[in-house]
């Protein structure tokens, strides 16, 4: 994608402003001018990011009445809440891009929109609740914190709450984790084979490699991104690893090696190679869940159809009473 | 506290944390369902208040015995029989305007049960613990009967599906009132207010949000009740194998 892509003539000094003002650090707030490419990037990231939010509740709300204990039944149930809050917060912040929630939701529900992958996984176990905060979250984490700095303000702003809360949801997950990592063999079994699930399917959500990720280059001349999916990947293993280790988990990558030479001489993980025809299947629909989420999504809509009717009718009416009484 | 009254505290705080630990289980299956986003976050919330109330009340009651450790030995390790919730809250949810209209009685009920708690309860732990519980009951109340007015209000469609959710619950509203020997003794006590006096309130509350959503309260008789007394319907096992699973199959872990 280019920036220049579609703008008139006209537009071009307001282009420039607009790159100034986010060389500056300064943010785009919703009226002030955008070029379109840019406004559309937006509205399909943070969309994307919503449904995420949105889809991921199922697969953790799978757990909510089998969950073990009351303290973590009551912990998954503040998470899931949390997470459709954060769905709000982000269809709410791609409303002021001028797409509005019902129509955003309807392609998702189309299959137009996307979602991350990662929710097309199932949870098969009690340890994949633990293997979705401490991987899923974790990544999500670095893939969101550099966005709290993203040119687009209500974004942004949006991603400061979000962040805090996903990093307590990490916190949480490891410690299911490691919960298990210390009890009976059946649960060390159940914590490595959800680790096992988990982890490949962890490493992709970052993404294409850069070679083959086209919207990487403008986004991060617009300042929604600001580091690579590759970069983000690598900071997330090398985050992940000795927290694995520390809990006596393998990691199920046997090419996974400390490479002393990678990070300018810090040292970094070197990893195997990632199968990306797994990841391009699960992305076209094809993955273990694909048609399970967005059918439950589909049957939770078309079944509150009547609800949502009463909803405006009521208001409707209400609206009217007011009317009359003036 | 002698034995006999710690029988009877122990029989109230299992009856009212096993009423909120079944009814935040059956709103907690709405999580991801829900006909609106706000509403997926609006009852996960509720169950979680269920739920915490649940905890909490069993906390309490762990701390009268000793054959009890732990409040999840409570929620989890209990056979059918040994769970006295009413068979109110262990019903199937049905659709969202039957779901609505059942946290609406319960909440409603719950509201004044706290509140007369709160002021006349001997048991200075519950007492203390109703002031709170009053304030989110409250909200509950209140969320749900706004909701019970649109749905009535709303469609033909949702009046018609509101009749349904009124017909549905009928023969279960009888338990909430009902006084059993129980009822009476912890009454004369000054543990739990009598199930009959929250009635008058409730009914009047309750008829004035079923009108405003052109519906109405049917005559409310004791049509089935037992589950005071451990008698369930069918579908309850079914709620305990999913509450219990985790518990039932890896005995003696922790999480």
């Amino acid at each position: 994608m280019n920036s220049d892509t579609n703008n008139s003539v006209n537009e071009i000094p307001l282009i420039e402003e607009f790159q100034k003002k986010i060389d500056r650090d300064e943010k785009i707030e919703p009226k002030d001018f955008m070029p379109e490419a840019y406004r559309k990037t937006l509205i399909r990231q943070i969309g994307q990011h919503a449904h995420s939010e949105v889809v991921g509740m199922l697969p953790e709300g799978n757990w909510i009445t089998r969950a073990p204990t009351l303290k973590r039944k009551l912990s998954l149930l503040a998470k899931v809440q949390d997470e459709a809050g954060h769905g709000l917060y982000l269809y709410c912040a791609a409303e002021t891009l001028g797409k509005s929630r019902l129509e955003m939701t309807e392609e998702l529900l189309s299959g137009k929109a996307k979602y991350s992958s990662i929710f097309n996984y199932p949870t098969p176990t009690w340890a994949d609740i633990g293997a979705i905060g401490w991987l899923v979250d974790g990544a999500a984490i670095m893939n969101q914190i550099p966005l709290c700095r993203c040119s687009y303000g209500p974004y942004a702003r949006a991603m400061i709450r979000i962040c805090k809360e996903e990093s307590f949801h990490q916190r949480q997950g490891y410690e299911i984790m490691l919960t298990l990592a210390r009890g009976t063999k059946d649960q060390r079994e159940m914590a490595q084979r959800a680790l096992n699930r988990w982890w490949w399917p962890s490493v992709m959500m970052f993404g294409p490699s850069d070679k083959d990720s086209p919207n990487t280059e403008t986004s991060v001349k617009w300042k929604i991104k600001r580091h690579t999916n590759d970069e983000l990947r690598e900071k997330f293993i090398d985050a992940i690893v000795p927290q694995a280790k520390k809990i006596g988990l393998t990691i199920p990558d046997k090419d996974l090696k400390w490479d002393k030479k990678r990070n300018n001489g810090l040292g970094g993980y070197a990893h195997g190679k990632i199968d990306w025809e797994e990841f391009w299947k699960v992305v076209k629909g094809n993955g273990p869940m694909n048609n399970e989420r967005i059918s439950s999504k589909k049957k939770a809509w078309d079944e509150g159809l009547w609800v949502r009717n009463a909803a405006r009718m009521h208001a409707s009416k209400n609206q009217s009473t007011v009317v009359a009484a003036e | 506290m002698k034995k006999d009254m710690v029988d009877m505290v122990f029989e109230g705080l299992l009856r009212i944390g096993d009423d909120n630990l079944i009814l935040g289980h059956r709103t907690s299956e709405w999580c991801g369902h829900a006909p609106t986003l706000e509403e997926d976050l609006a009852l996960p919330n509720i169950a979680l208040d269920l739920i915490g109330h649940a905890q909490a009340l069993y906390s309490i009651a762990i701390q009268l015995k000793s054959d009890y450790n732990h409040e999840d030995q409570l929620a989890f390790l209990r056979l059918e029989h040994q769970y006295k919730n009413l068979l109110l809250v262990e019903q199937e949810n049905g659709h969202f305007g039957n779901t609505i209209l059942r946290l609406f009685y319960f909440s409603t009920y719950m509201k004044y049960f706290w509140e007369q708690v709160s002021i006349n309860c001997f048991f200075k732990k519950l007492k203390e613990f109703a002031e709170k519980a009053f304030l989110e009951t409250s909200y509950h109340s209140k969320y749900s009967s706004q909701w019970v007015i649109t749905l009535g209000d709303g469609t033909e469609e949702s009046n018609k599906k509101m009749l349904e959710a009124v017909s549905n619950m009928e023969p279960f509203i009888g338990e909430l009132f009902d006084n059993d020997e129980f009822a009476d003794i912890s009454f004369k006590n000054k543990f739990l207010p009598k199930p009959s006096s929250i009635f008058k309130n409730w009914e009047k509350e309750v008829k004035n949000v079923l009108k405003k959503g052109k519906l109405n309260l049917p005559e409310i008789l004791l049509k089935k009740n037992g589950g005071r007394k451990g008698e369930h319907s069918e579908i309850f096992g079914f709620l305990l194998s999913d509450l219990q699973y985790m518990q039932r199959a890896f005995p003696n872990s922790k999480w």
